[in-house]
């Protein structure tokens, strides 16, 4: 999504807030143009090497004692809120227990365009400031490879201990000195479960191709994040995600130009695809898990047979964030698994927090039978994460993939 | 001559503010835009580059960008066009026969305007939706190839030429609205048909309207990429898409600067062009 379009998204998603309820949010966000979307969530996998060797991040003097604040940048649609009273419930609880005033933030609309916004001053050494951001693996990963991420202070977080184990060790961040889950999500496939009836005859979509049935010609789209559509399409060619090669993802490269070309596929967009849903002019997509739950029964969510991709948001705390103690008493506070349960009863995101499906079950049972919250390990095993790409590759891999879709 | 020097320096006065403006906002800017656009890779470094002089940014980007190019501004040209046909009955109308009605008919124009650019076409894909009246009306008369408006090049040139149609509307209606009613009764006294008086009297005398309308409405159509974005498919794509990727998603400043070099360079030719022939340089 463009830079302009998601800066309006988040002035129109501020402004609906207050007045509407999530789901009605939702559609103003589709109306308005929106990038938004219950999920915003960008793109998967878990990029770059390893952060051996990483340039440690530039500290600033810790005003967290003196000054009772904290600046955090999130995702749309990412944290729990009350619709009535525009407030976040457990991020208010956190600030009654605390005394600490958090400036929360939906900004983050897409990766490559937050760092766009805030490259040059962490590259001068400015503090951005924000004290606590929401970065995708890929993301994350080129943060903490450039020293633009702090290390955390463990004992400040001592609910760090409740990450599930998945995720506890991974290629960017060995022993997650440096960040912390938000949720995770899968990417899979979306779809309009009564129009899909009358085109298709079946009311499930399990594989692409069902995506790419000539019946559905002009009314599917596919995400913008190379991750999610490569990642995808590769699975179904029979090759893997985590561990592929060039000629592998040219080849399906070669294909998603194919579709493209014949029209098969409509548009490739952002969040944007949640709005096309609902306006009924797209009847399945490439999409991401959250974004469909929320918007409701008529549509459904299923991760292809042939493997969906899984990501992960991590939290990261920038370069110069004059407010490190109070942001890593945030991370502390969200790895709480009370809290936690509470965030993922809303955001119906993956939840990264150990012992939050048993507060789950006080909450809602339902949720907590979740597949898509606390996925079991069947589930796990048909999604793959991303391969982990140098910055050569990333390019030229992106680069490869903007030449097919127009760009 | 002691007023008069004085008169002068009044002059550099008033220039000071709209120069201190340009100075920051245009040249500066433009300078490091310059320069961005010949930057070469560090060696070794991804994503990093240092001063150079790298001219092959322009020839390589224009070796591959150069179908979007094209693309812009003939997406451009034709909504100029489609603006103008439009604009023109209804400049005349609001100018000629508005009466006491004048205002408010311009207030309607211009009333559009008042919500955000985006929300517009945003609108309008509701508007052309698949489901939609029109759509359907077209569908049933089987006129679109692709049995949709949305998300094809026709929406993208009708979205262009509804967001800039009032940069149409008020230079025509200034021109048309100066036409002194006089010289056509005289016209017509003089025997000459309603045809031939529009064809040697109101036409002329409105064309710097009509130079003034259809640059202001080309030169931002042909940079406009939200229309392309939210409008168009993936086949669509135009120069503005593509800054917009090399900037935001490559962090290939280089070749998004060069781009935007071209483009502007080749506006300026096009407008300098079009001037001439048109030939009313007093209008600017």
């Amino acid at each position: 999504m463009s830079y302009q379009v998601s800066e309006a998204a988040v002035e129109i998603a501020g402004l609906a807030k207050s007045a509407l309820s999530r789901r009605r949010l939702l559609q103003a966000a589709g109306i308005g143009g929106v990038a938004i979307a219950a999920t915003a969530c960008g793109a998967s996998g878990s990029d770059a090497g390893t952060a051996t060797g990483a340039p440690s991040a530039a500290t600033a003097a810790d005003l967290s004692d003196t000054d009772k604040t904290a600046n955090w940048s999130n995702w749309p649609l990412y944290l729990d809120i009350n619709d009535e009273t525009g407030e976040y419930p457990t991020l208010k609880a956190f600030q009654d227990a605390n005394g600490i005033a958090v400036t929360y933030t939906e900004d983050v609309n897409d990766n490559n365009e937050f760092y766009a916004k805030v490259r040059t001053q962490l590259e001068q050494g400015q503090d951005i400031g924000r004290d606590l951001v929401v970065l995708t693996d890929w993301m994350a990963a080129l943060w903490i490879e450039n020293g633009f991420a702090q290390k955390l202070d463990k004992a400040i977080i001592p609910n760090g201990k409740n990450l599930i184990p998945r995720l506890a060790d991974v290629a960017f961040d060995k022993s997650r000195d440096y960040s912390l889950p938000w949720q995770s999500g899968f990417g899979g496939l979306g779809y309009n479960k009564s129009a899909l009836k009358d085109t298709l005859g079946s009311d499930k979509m399990t594989t692409l191709d069902q995506l790419f049935d000539p019946k559905l010609k002009g009314r599917i789209t596919v995400l913008s994040e190379m991750r999610d559509t490569m990642g995808c399409i590769m699975a179904w060619q029979g090759n893997n995600p985590s561990d592929f090669t060039d000629d592998q993802f040219s080849q399906a490269i070669e294909e998603l130009t194919k579709q493209v070309d014949s029209g098969q596929i409509r548009q490739v967009t952002g969040n944007d695809y949640i709005a096309s849903l609902e306006s009924g002019d797209v009847i399945a997509v490439i999409g991401w898990s959250g974004d469909l739950f929320a918007l409701g029964e008529d549509f459904g969510f299923e991760i292809p047979e042939s493997g969906g991709m899984l990501w992960t948001d991590n939290m990261l705390i920038p370069a110069l964030a004059a407010h490190k103690k109070n942001a890593e008493m945030i991370m502390n506070y969200y790895y709480d698994p009370k809290v936690a349960a509470e965030v993922a009863a809303y955001v119906n995101y993956i939840c990264p927090v150990e012992g939050a499906k048993a507060e789950m079950e006080k909450i809602d049972p339902a949720l907590a039978a979740s597949e898509f919250i606390f996925p079991s390990a069947a589930t796990l095993d048909r999604t793959y994460v991303f391969k982990a790409l140098t910055p050569e590759q990333g390019d030229k891999y992106e680069r490869e993939f903007q030449t097919a879709i127009g760009n | 001559m002691v007023v008069a020097k004085r008169r002068s320096r009044t002059g550099y006065l008033l220039l000071f503010p709209g120069m201190t403006w340009l100075a920051i906002f245009f040249a500066i800017p433009f300078v490091t835009l310059f320069m961005t656009s010949l930057q070469e890779p560090v060696p070794g470094k991804m994503g990093k580059y240092q001063a150079g002089f790298q001219l092959s940014n322009y020839t390589n980007a224009m070796a591959e960008y150069w179908p979007q190019f094209l693309r812009s501004f003939i997406y451009a040209g034709i909504a100029t066009l489609l603006a103008l046909v439009i604009a023109y009955p209804l400049a005349y109308f609001i100018a000629m026969k508005g009466g006491k009605w004048r205002p408010l008919l311009l207030v309607l124009v211009i009333a559009p305007s008042f919500a955000s650019f985006l929300l517009r076409t945003y609108a309008w894909r509701t508007i052309l939706a698949d489901e939609g009246p029109i759509t359907s009306f077209f569908n049933a008369l089987h006129l679109l190839p692709d049995d949709r408006i949305l998300n094809t090049g026709i929406a993208v040139v009708a979205g262009l030429t509804y967001n800039f149609l009032p940069f149409m509307i008020l230079p025509l209606y200034a021109a048309l609205e100066k036409i002194d009613p006089r010289l056509i009764e005289a016209s017509s006294d003089l025997y000459s048909s309603a045809v031939a008086t529009f064809r040697k009297i109101t036409w002329p005398l409105s064309l710097p309207g009509v130079v003034a309308g259809t640059l202001l409405t080309f030169i931002p159509a042909a940079g406009d990429y939200i229309n392309a974005e939210l409008l168009g498919s993936t086949k669509d794509r135009m120069i503005g898409n593509v800054i917009q990727t090399n900037f935001i998603e490559f962090r290939d400043y280089p070749t998004a600067s060069a781009l935007s070099f071209v483009l502007m360079a080749a506006i300026l030719v096009m407008v300098f062009t079009y001037i001439r022939r048109a030939g009313t340089e007093d209008l600017l």
